[in-house]
């Protein structure tokens, strides 16, 4: 399935990416050019077969629910782009 | 001592020929005479690796020293290393000093390994040539205007050129294996879950599997024996018993069943490639395996299935990136939202742009059956192929890669042509087997790759495979033009 630019700008919201309107166009003709390829998949008869989302068809391990994890909030914040009195910071959200 | 395969060293370090420092030293200073052609590091960690270097000397001369301990190793820069820069090859994370270890740097450390630095990459492993990389591009140690392959290329590179006598390195659809195919290596990708995915940098869940480059399969058998570890953070790695992989490297093959698809000898397959990979099925034929022709009907479907299900699970994977907790941060952004999208869209390249769209399309609502539900169906038909095969044969032989080094920008412009350069060995990674490339010619004094691919879990016998072939051919010993 091929898609065009309003396509382009519906993903790009999705998947938060800014993408400009002078290579809207670009971007909608390479993402349609894979599409074209994973399309042949349309044609495969997959009646009655389970999807599978494991090679192994394993199943979530589960563990006691025991504290494992000590804080490190400093050592992690130490790398963040901004951070003030051991919280991050964004661009207000609430006036 | 660079000519030494990591066999070799362990033996020297403990005759005492030469000393861990010694060793490291000798590769530093190759590193930082040689590099500047290659691009094969991001990052080189000599103060590091000489503090490792000299711990090593002293656990050796205690005489109580696991067999790696003092031999240099240069990990891929999508494993997390404490204090060090881990860039995953993207700007995103140009400024991430990883907080932690992933575990098999820990294993590594554990056994003694000097850590040399980290290896270039595609950008978050999506590519196959190395060109997708913020640093730039990895140059093929065997035709310099040539791609290593990818996405593991700068740890290819690194030991093609004797920069490490071995590297970590990762693969999704093929990162560890066509690039040992295009720089004449040893590459194994275990089977999924052997190995822990803890601290390597997601790109695709369920396909992502940790493995090494080396030169020899012997190497890749001392290396996997620290490699596979259960790991309870992994909640993927599975508990299972570890062989030592070493131990059955001198096993006969009288006898072994090996399967040929006719699937992997079709169209697209250069001639001089299928001509040596003919070659190496006789001499298979002398060591005393026999050959059957199976069939993987589902082959090319594989391709097509991979470019629904990794990009879906990357698009999850890379949400993490949201420029508020680590990595690249837009300047002056003017609400959140702003924040978000300009951080993503400056610190992302165009290829991880590309796939993030592609898996938000997957997995958008109206199309999520169409595609990913339907890839996941396909995925099952294609391990089922593999599944029906290995009730006939033991391990299945075919070409790693459609064809020798290709040119830089040959396939930049038409990502579907580098995308079927992984045609071979992404459906491998869609059934979790492990798979293994070593090199079995040249052509145009370009190497070529043998893909083996064994049943789950069943590593021991690639190897064993894989080395009987290197004592009976002479491939694995060559070495690059003007690498002495």
């Amino acid at each position: 399935m091929a898609v065009d630019r309003s396509d382009i700008a519906k993903l790009a919201e999705l998947a938060r990416i800014a993408i400009s309107e002078n290579t809207a166009d670009q971007v909608a003709n390479s993402i349609s050019d894979v599409l074209a390829l994973v399309d042949q998949l349309q044609a495969v008869d997959t009646d009655g077969v389970v999807p599978m989302a494991h090679p192994l068809d394993a199943v979530q391990r589960l563990r006691a629910d025991e504290v494992t994890e000590p804080n490190q909030r400093e050592l992690f914040q130490s790398i963040a782009p901004a951070t003030q009195d051991g919280l991050y910071l964004v661009p207000q959200v609430i006036e | 001592m660079h000519q030494f395969t990591i066999a070799e060293l362990t033996q020297g370090l403990r005759r005492k020929d030469f000393s861990s420092i010694e060793l490291t030293q000798h590769y530093l200073d190759r590193i930082a005479r040689l590099d500047k052609t290659y691009n094969s590091y991001i990052t080189v960690t000599p103060e590091l690796a000489l503090e490792q270097a000299a711990a090593a000397d002293k656990r050796l001369a205690a005489g109580d020293a696991p067999a790696l301990c003092g031999v240099p190793i240069a990990h891929k820069d999508i494993f997390c290393t404490t204090g060090v820069r881990t860039s995953c090859g993207s700007k995103m994370l140009d400024n991430f000093i990883a907080p932690y270890n992933a575990t098999i740097v820990e294993n590594y450390l554990a056994a003694g390994m000097v850590t040399l630095g980290k290896t270039n990459m595609d950008e978050f492993a999506m590519g196959s040539s190395n060109e997708t990389s913020y640093y730039g591009p990895v140059k093929n140690p065997w035709a310099t205007d040539c791609v290593p392959g990818g996405s593991s290329g700068g740890s290819a590179a690194a030991v093609a050129a004797h920069l490490a006598p071995g590297a970590t390195a990762s693969d999704t659809g093929g990162s560890i294996r066509q690039p040992a195919a295009l720089c004449g290596l040893t590459g194994i990708k275990p089977t999924y879950g052997r190995v822990s995915r803890w601290g390597m940098i997601a790109f695709a869940s369920s396909l992502d599997q940790a493995g090494t480059l080396t030169r020899t399969a012997e190497d890749a058998a001392l290396l996997l024996n620290h490699l596979a570890s259960f790991d309870p953070k992994d909640s993927t790695c599975v508990e299972r018993d570890i062989p030592d992989y070493t131990a059955t490297l001198n096993n006969s093959l009288a006898g072994l069943k090996i399967g040929v698809p006719k699937e992997y000898f079709g169209e697209g397959l250069h001639p001089e490639t299928a001509a040596h990979v003919e070659a190496a099925i006789k001499v298979y034929e002398k060591l005393g395996a026999t050959i059957h022709s199976v069939s993987l009907p589902h082959t090319h479907l594989a391709v097509p299935a991979y470019y629904v299900i990794a990009p879906a699970e990357c698009s999850a994977n890379l949400s993490r990136f949201d420029g508020v907790r680590y990595g690249y941060r837009c300047e002056n952004p003017k609400d959140l939202a702003d924040l978000y999208k300009r951080s993503r869209a400056e610190g992302f390249g165009d290829e991880v742009k590309r796939r993030i769209l592609v898996g938000s399309y997957a997995l958008s609502a109206g199309y999520y059956d169409a595609y990913y539900s339907k890839a996941q169906k396909v995925r099952r038909l294609i391990k089922q192929d593999f599944v029906d095969a290995f009730t006939q044969v033991d391990v299945i032989l075919g070409p790693t890669s459609p064809s020798p080094a290709f040119a830089f920008g040959s396939k930049t412009k038409d990502p579907v042509a580098m995308y079927l350069e992984d045609i071979y060995t992404i459906a491998t990674n869609l059934a979790g087997l492990p798979g293994l490339s070593i090199p079995c010619g040249l052509v145009d004094n370009k190497p070529v790759g043998l893909q083996l691919i064994g049943d789950y879990f069943a590593e021991a016998q690639l190897l064993n495979v894989a080395h009987q072939f290197q004592q009976a051919t002479d491939f694995h010993q060559q070495t690059a033009p003007g690498i002495e």
